[in-house]
């Protein structure tokens, strides 16, 4: 009986309810719909918006913290203060110092959490609200490539930051996205003459591997290489990402008659698993009359900072070192060391290099078009970056320049000299046909 | 008229809670600019994650069993949904539809096994089989679930139900959409809208009636309950697969919205995530689960996204010095540090409010009738006098 009472009431209260609601639900989207724009979040008044996602907690938050340093730097010498580093020494360049098309650059920033969910998360946050135009960032592929989708389908362009894998700009490369960064198959391709050189053609390997995309890419990488030079691979394992404690997997390494260990890891991963490895004492081990050798493919100056010690003498490969004698490197160091008091890793030049390159490209197009941007930067070539002569490849957005492959110093002069270059390969040894990755670009427009 | 509407109107019919439940939710995305809340995105969160809370509390809140590992329905949720976007259609509603289906499977086998035993061992076997199927979710199952990269959709998927009804083939990848309306923006939200009044109109049917007198009274004493001759068991299980295909339904939408599902959504810590919602808000109550959501939910997407630049701003009607020291203060609580002013402001509630928010909401309530009643009585004292 209330029953019905209930629906009597219900027809007076709720023409008034729901007319209300109603009005609600037709004068929200009236409220918040941007104008018709031809394009997402294209700049109104006097300034235009990057949005920072870097990892702030978690296995890769070193990274993403010396990343946001180098992104606050780069807007700093877009905008025309401080001594405006490589903009000086980019060729060709267009930027003025006075922000891009007479607009100031400003940011705001996010915490991927290294998590694809958290990642999206936060960049739906800064494109939806804080209405950015460029997304960059992240210190993982998998990250990377989660949010390069998400920027794909919001017509925003991504700048990928620190990520490696061959995937990137192979099967899930995207029209919106961009790397400056190199990956896995270049690391094995300017990795393999050394290894040849330095270990010879009959070695044993074990790879210990990150279980998520950059790993599975660089450990076909490398075997791909390796195994070119004459080199078994005795067994890959695949260890989660965060693991903490690698010892589980480092003592089936001792008895496996391996004499070669290549860990596929990165950040505090690798920082714990090498210094794991030492600790069980596996580089003071001769197996099948040889030395026992730890390899990492991928270095980078701020990891050398964790591992201490136990890096001394481990070939790797990186994108960049602050060591570097060219122009463009130089001017970033002293700029990066003046504002901060420490020279800057590899994270932080191909996150400072991709903000000025993003705003060297507006500028050139003339526009904040995505769509015109995008075509700026496909086949753009310049110099003075580091790295030498550098280009975007247009087919896979993939950057190529020289690659650096570097050991940990034996005898470092003070506590950032870490790692002693010993060979930069020039980018023609490094070059690969970018039809092997397949994948599919997208279109300009969404 | 206006009056006898308002004499009729009470929280106790279902009817007049469900309104003003639907009008709140519906034009939040009005009240929530003040906040600066109101993108999709985060609109689009709230709902889902309300959906998810909602959910667990008809089992935590009424029968008083902790699950510590809901999140597995929420995974299983998201995958189910991106491998029907990828195998069938696009449109959304299969893939919600079977979402909940599967999820359910996965909740009365996780149910049938952890409700063997209650207390502190209910809340491990969940938490260890959801730690299991995360496991298997990361590496194991990697074929299926892609690992820890997370499952994507590709240009290369089959699609089979949208290339049958003749989806011509475009460039780059197709979005989520129901029946051609888009799942991303405020069509997004609202869609996720429809299905949070729905779900907490279930919520609210089953708290009020027998059906969850019983779930409460298992809660109380189940000892007596088993005494007086009822079984608990299907009671608690059919509850555990109730809040377990919320979770599912919150799955589903989550890669409705976002067409991506990855393992880190079953870890333990999106388990510890919807109880902590749940007991911030108030479990037991019916809005307190929602009032978690959106605080944690905020604290996570906007505290987390101010840094010392934003700061300043907000400080920069001080002088300097003050606003200097007002900034190296407050930068240690937002941006990274959000999870401390989480923390604290849990701890606050926990110790203070056991009941959550909720219990405050009560309380100033209570307050605020006791003085009108005060009031009243002394008007009516005053007037006594002037007659």
């Amino acid at each position: 009986m209330t029953d019905k009472n209930e629906f009597d009431t219900l027809s007076r209260r709720g023409f008034l309810k729901a007319s209300v609601a109603a009005a609600a639900v037709g004068a929200a989207p009236m409220f918040f719909m941007n104008n018709a724009n031809a394009y997402t979040n294209a700049p109104k008044g006097g300034t235009f918006t990057l949005g920072f996602n870097v990892p702030q907690t978690g296995a890769y938050a070193d990274e993403g913290a010396d990343e946001l340093r180098a992104f606050k730097l780069a807007v700093k010498h877009i905008n025309g203060e401080g001594d405006g580093g490589m903009m000086n020494t980019m060729k060709p360049i267009v930027l003025k110092g006075n922000g891009v098309l007479g607009k100031k650059a400003v940011f705001v920033t996010g915490d991927t959490q290294t998590k694809s969910d958290a990642a999206r998360a936060s960049a739906k946050r800064m494109i939806e609200k804080d209405g950015a135009l460029m997304i960059s960032g992240g210190s993982s592929s998998g990250v990377a490539i989660a949010v390069q989708g998400l920027c794909q389908e919001a017509g925003v362009i991504f700048m990928a930051g620190l990520t490696h894998s061959n995937d990137t700009t192979g099967k899930d490369k995207r029209r919106y996205g961009f790397r400056h960064f190199f990956n896995a198959k270049m690391t094995g391709s300017a990795l393999g003459p050394v290894l040849k050189e330095e270990m010879g053609t009959d070695r044993v390997a074990y790879h210990l591997t990150s279980d998520y995309t950059w790993g599975w890419t660089q450990e076909e990488s490398i075997k791909e290489t390796t195994e070119g030079l004459g080199w078994k691979t005795k067994a890959t394992v695949r260890t989660p990402v965060g693991a903490g404690d690698f010892s589980q997997y480092i003592t089936p390494i001792l008895n496996s008659g391996a004499d070669t260990l290549i860990l596929n890891h990165y950040g505090k991963d690798m920082v714990n698993s090498l210094t794991q490895s030492v600790q069980f004492g596996l580089r003071d081990k001769m197996v099948n009359g040889k030395q026992f050798e730890i390899i990492v493919p991928l270095y980078s100056r701020l990891m050398a900072q964790g591992a201490g010690d136990n890096l001394k003498g481990i070939l790797g490969t990186t994108n960049w070192n602050w060591a570097l004698k060219d122009a463009g490197s130089k001017a970033f160091v002293k700029s990066f060391g003046a504002e901060y008091g420490f020279p800057p890793s590899q994270a932080a030049h191909t996150c400072y290099v991709q903000t000025l390159l993003y705003a060297n490209a507006c500028e050139m197009a003339g526009t904040f078009d995505p769509s015109q941007v995008i075509r700026s930067l496909e086949g753009f070539k310049f110099d003075g970056m580091g790295n030498g002569e550098t280009e975007y490849r247009a087919e896979d957005h993939q950057c190529l320049k020289d690659v650096l492959v570097v050991r940990g110093n034996q005898n470092p002069s003070n506590q950032f000299d870490l790692l002693e270059i010993v060979k930069e390969v020039p980018r023609s040894q490094v070059e690969y046909d970018p039809a092997i990755f397949g994948g599919k670009l997208g279109p300009y427009k969404v | 008229m206006i009056k006898s509407i308002l004499e009729k109107f009470s929280l106790e019919k279902n009817s007049s809670v469900m309104l003003v439940f639907a009008a709140v939710v519906l034009s939040a995305p009005i009240w929530l600019t003040p906040f600066g809340a109101n993108y999709p995105d985060l609109l689009q969160k709230f709902a889902i994650f309300g959906i998810f809370a909602i959910g667990f509390n008809i089992l935590f809140g009424l029968t008083g069993y902790l699950s510590f590992g809901h999140a597995v329905f929420l995974g299983v949720g998201s995958y189910t949904a991106v491998w029907v976007f990828k195998l069938f259609t696009m449109n959304v509603l299969p893939a919600v539809m079977l979402s909940v289906a599967i999820a359910a499977v996965f909740a009365l086998l996780i149910g049938y096994i952890s409700l063997r035993r209650s207390g502190i061992y209910f809340s491990i076997l969940t938490l260890a089989l959801a730690q299991m199927s995360y496991n298997l979710a990361y590496s194991v199952l990697t074929p299926i679930t892609s690992g820890e990269t997370g499952l994507q959709l590709s240009s290369e998927d089959p699609r089979y139900i949208d290339s049958l009804l003749g989806a011509g083939v475009q460039e780059g990848l197709p979005a989520t959409n129901f029946f051609g309306m888009s799942m991303s923006g405020y069509s997004g939200f609202y869609f996720c809208a429809i299905f949070l009044i729905l779900a907490f109109y279930i919520s609210l049917k089953i708290f009020r009636s027998p059906y969850g007198l019983k779930l409460i009274a298992i809660k109380s004493n189940q000892k007596r309950m088993l005494y007086t001759g009822f079984n608990t068991r299907p009671y608690l299980l059919s509850a555990f697969v109730i809040s377990g295909m919320f979770a599912g339904l919150a799955g589903g939408l989550m890669a409705a919205t976002d067409p991506l599902a990855g393992a880190e959504r079953m870890q333990w810590t999106a388990s510890g995530e919807v109880v902590l919602m749940t007991i911030l808000g108030g479990s037991g109550t019916l809005i307190g689960p929602l009032l978690g959501v959106g605080v944690i939910k905020y604290f996570e997407n906007i505290f987390s996204a101010l840094n010392e630049t934003s700061l300043r701003e907000i400080f920069n009607f001080l002088p300097d010095v003050v606003a200097d020291f007002l900034v190296s203060i407050t930068h240690v609580f937002v941006g990274e540090g959000w999870h401390l002013t989480l923390g604290i402001l849990f701890m606050l509630v926990v110790i203070f409010l056991p009941g959550g928010i909720m219990q405050g909401v009560g309380i100033f309530t209570r307050y605020y009738k006791k003085k009108m009643t005060e009031l009243k009585s002394e008007r009516s004292v005053e007037k006594g006098k002037s007659q």
